[in-house]
């Protein structure tokens, strides 16, 4: 009995080892036509369709922290693997930034590491060395301060700080100002869709509540006194808003990124996003690509379909506010309906700095336990 | 003994030793005390404040009522079946805490859980003044539940261990209930009661994933406080800091525990 499962593990291993050594050869012939892991445009590459043709003989690719229903990225990856027949491996979908960071180390070297980077600003400049330059072939239509000029990092995505609603649970079904919600209507309904301490997209939420209770980038505190005012009307729940609980009815009211909150619209009939326009608070995401990718060619190509018009408007689809949406909208590309359907903004959008989120960050964890304990 | 040690060695010291060096250690790896002296801020004082108050509150209440249950079931038939529910029950209960318990609350007692529903279709609104639930007044109620089980299973060996001939004793002696409880049963209890109460505030002290899942945002109480630092996305992220909060509650538990050994020797001494 021993010795036969003995012996079928080694037919399996010898199987193995074969399989791998056979990948070992085609990849390596790949690279004689162009070197993937060191082009830093498509033209370096031979173009398109050496890229796609290198790619397609990895065949894979490691991505990291991208949940199937966060600005659309289940569609996203299921065309990319349609259209060219390369199998990505979402690992830890609602990981953090620190967590793709900490696996690129960690993973260094193996098959499994992340090839690509979705993270935040903060996390990109701190983690430099870790990033290989490389520029989409859109690049120029991405604005001078939203990438690194040799293409460490560019921005993706992003969008509003907005409140989120179920218009049956809320007195007169509208939201029109952040103080609404201090109301007695709103008795243990309102939340962060993060801890504060923790989340940039809860310090974020606070740093909105500020700005729109005459604080600014660069002062929290008046976020911070604003929930402490909600909580004492007993209308602040201490518990993180997710799609579950936005379902379950626990969080009727939810400060949220708009392009998330969007997605509660398919579980809560009628769901609707307030954006105070005193208080427009918005935030990119960061892509990046792994400088030792496992599966350099199928990075660059993953990038090139995220910034290509097609990955654009899946992420406008999803709610999120795309790069490249100002250019495309120039060049007639954008898909009209889906920005149509973002919610409404008025006002000038504020942009607060990794500095300034880290100051808004040490305040708040000094302060919140005061405040809401 | 060989094999005791390095169980005990594996999954005890050297956890402590990591701790203890990571609280003195600063983030490129010199020896520092800022770690410790960074405890002496307002609002880790306030989560030590309220990690203590949440844990002597529960284990008194835990204490009590563990301890009329227990006398219930000592006082009835030994091989009853009343005695075999309770004591099952309470092995069971007394491992009931975590995400499980906090769910159960959330799905009965939550903002809309089917208990608070019901109450306020019937015009009784329990959460009038606040969501008490994620508060304080909430941890502590959940944390009754796992208490007062655990103080049925430690206390009722020492219940066992007093004889009725001692009450016919005092009886025959002249001495009512009152006597009988003040000089015989109540001295020889005594001991082994506070020490089971010091069993249940380290239970209550470092119990971590029931408030975990209960209360997602905020560091109320210090375990939690402990989870934010170690894993901030917002650049709060202080592992030094962290483990000196840790190395603080191992102070204060092993405080607690070695009073807890000092009273069960005394209560050996007489209850066999």
């Amino acid at each position: 009995m021993k010795w036969s499962s003995l012996t079928r593990r080694l037919g399996l291993a010898v199987v193995a080892f074969v399989l791998v050594a056979a990948c070992g050869g085609t990849s390596s012939s790949a690279t004689a036509t162009c070197n993937p892991s060191t082009a830093t445009s498509v033209t370096d590459c031979g173009g398109l369709d050496a890229l796609i043709a290198a790619a397609k003989k990895e065949g894979k690719l490691n991505i990291m922290a991208t949940p199937p229903d966060w600005a659309n990225y289940g569609t996203i990856i299921n065309a990319f693997q349609t259209k060219y027949g390369i199998k990505i491996t979402s690992a830890n979908p609602n990981g953090a930034s620190q967590d793709e960071i900490d696996a690129v180390k960690n993973l260094a070297g193996t098959g499994s590491a992340p090839d690509t980077l979705d993270i935040g600003l903060k996390y990109a400049l701190a983690n430099t060395a870790l990033l290989a330059p490389y520029k989409v072939a859109t690049w120029s239509d991405i604005p001078a301060p939203q990438k690194e000029a040799t293409g460490l990092w560019w921005y993706s995505y992003g969008g509003f700080m907005g409140i989120g609603y179920d218009p049956s649970k809320v007195p007169g079904g509208t939201i029109n100002s952040l103080a609404d919600l201090l109301g007695s209507g709103f008795k243990s309904k309102v939340a962060l869709s993060g801890d504060p301490l923790k989340s940039n997209q809860a310090v974020n939420g606070v740093l909105m509540a500020s700005l729109a209770n005459g604080g600014s980038v660069d002062d929290v505190s008046k976020g911070v006194d604003f929930f402490s005012k909600l909580n004492k009307a007993g209308n602040y729940v201490p518990v993180v808003g997710t799609p579950a609980t936005v379902k379950s009815g626990q969080t009727s009211v939810l400060f949220e990124w708009d392009y998330l909150s969007s997605s509660h619209g398919k579980d809560v009939q009628g769901w609707k996003i307030f954006e105070p326009s005193n208080a427009i608070l918005g935030s990119y995401y960061t892509q990046a690509i792994n400088k030792d990718a496992p599966h350099p060619a199928a990075a660059r190509l993953w990038e090139e379909y995220l910034f290509s018009d097609e990955g654009q408007n899946y992420w406008l689809k999803g709610g999120a506010r795309p790069v490249r949406q100002a250019a495309m909208e120039k060049s007639g590309k954008l898909d009209a309906a889906a920005a149509a359907a973002l919610p409404k903004v008025s006002g000038t959008p504020v942009f607060p700095t990794a500095d300034q989120q880290t100051a808004a960050g040490t305040y708040i964890s000094a302060n919140w336990a005061k405040a809401v304990g | 003994m060989a094999p005791f040690f390095v169980y005990v060695g594996l999954f005890l010291l050297l956890p402590t030793a990591i701790i203890v060096a990571g609280s003195f250690a600063a983030t490129d790896g010199t020896f520092t005390l800022s770690n410790l002296t960074a405890i002496n801020q307002a609002y880790m004082i306030t989560s030590f404040v309220n990690s203590l108050t949440i844990s002597v509150a529960s284990a008194l209440v835990g204490a009590i009522a563990g301890a009329l249950l227990a006398y219930a079931v000592a006082t009835g038939n030994p091989r009853g079946a009343i005695r075999r529910i309770v004591t099952s029950a309470s092995g069971v209960l007394a491992q009931f805490g975590g995400v499980t318990l906090a769910f159960a609350f959330i799905a009965t007692l939550g903002t809309v859980g089917f208990v608070t529903v019901f109450l306020k279709d019937h015009g009784f609104d329990i959460f009038a003044n606040g969501v008490w639930l994620y508060k304080l007044t909430g941890l502590t109620l959940i944390y009754t539940y796992f208490q007062i089980p655990l103080m049925v299973l430690v206390f009722l060996p020492a219940l066992d261990g007093i004889r009725p001939q001692w009450r016919e004793a005092t009886e025959s002696l002249g001495g009512n209930t009152w006597h009988y409880w003040r000089y015989v049963a109540g001295p020889l209890l005594a001991p082994s009661f506070l020490g089971c109460t010091l069993l249940l505030f380290a239970n209550a002290f470092s119990a971590y994933a029931t408030a975990a899942a209960l209360i997602t945002q905020g560091g109320i109480i210090i375990p939690l406080e402990i989870q934010s630092l170690f894993t901030s996305d917002t650049g709060q992220s202080q592992p030094g800091l962290a483990k000196a909060l840790a190395l603080a509650m191992i102070v204060i538990v092993t405080i607690v525990m070695t009073l807890y050994t000092l009273l069960q020797r005394r209560t050996s001494r007489w209850l066999k």
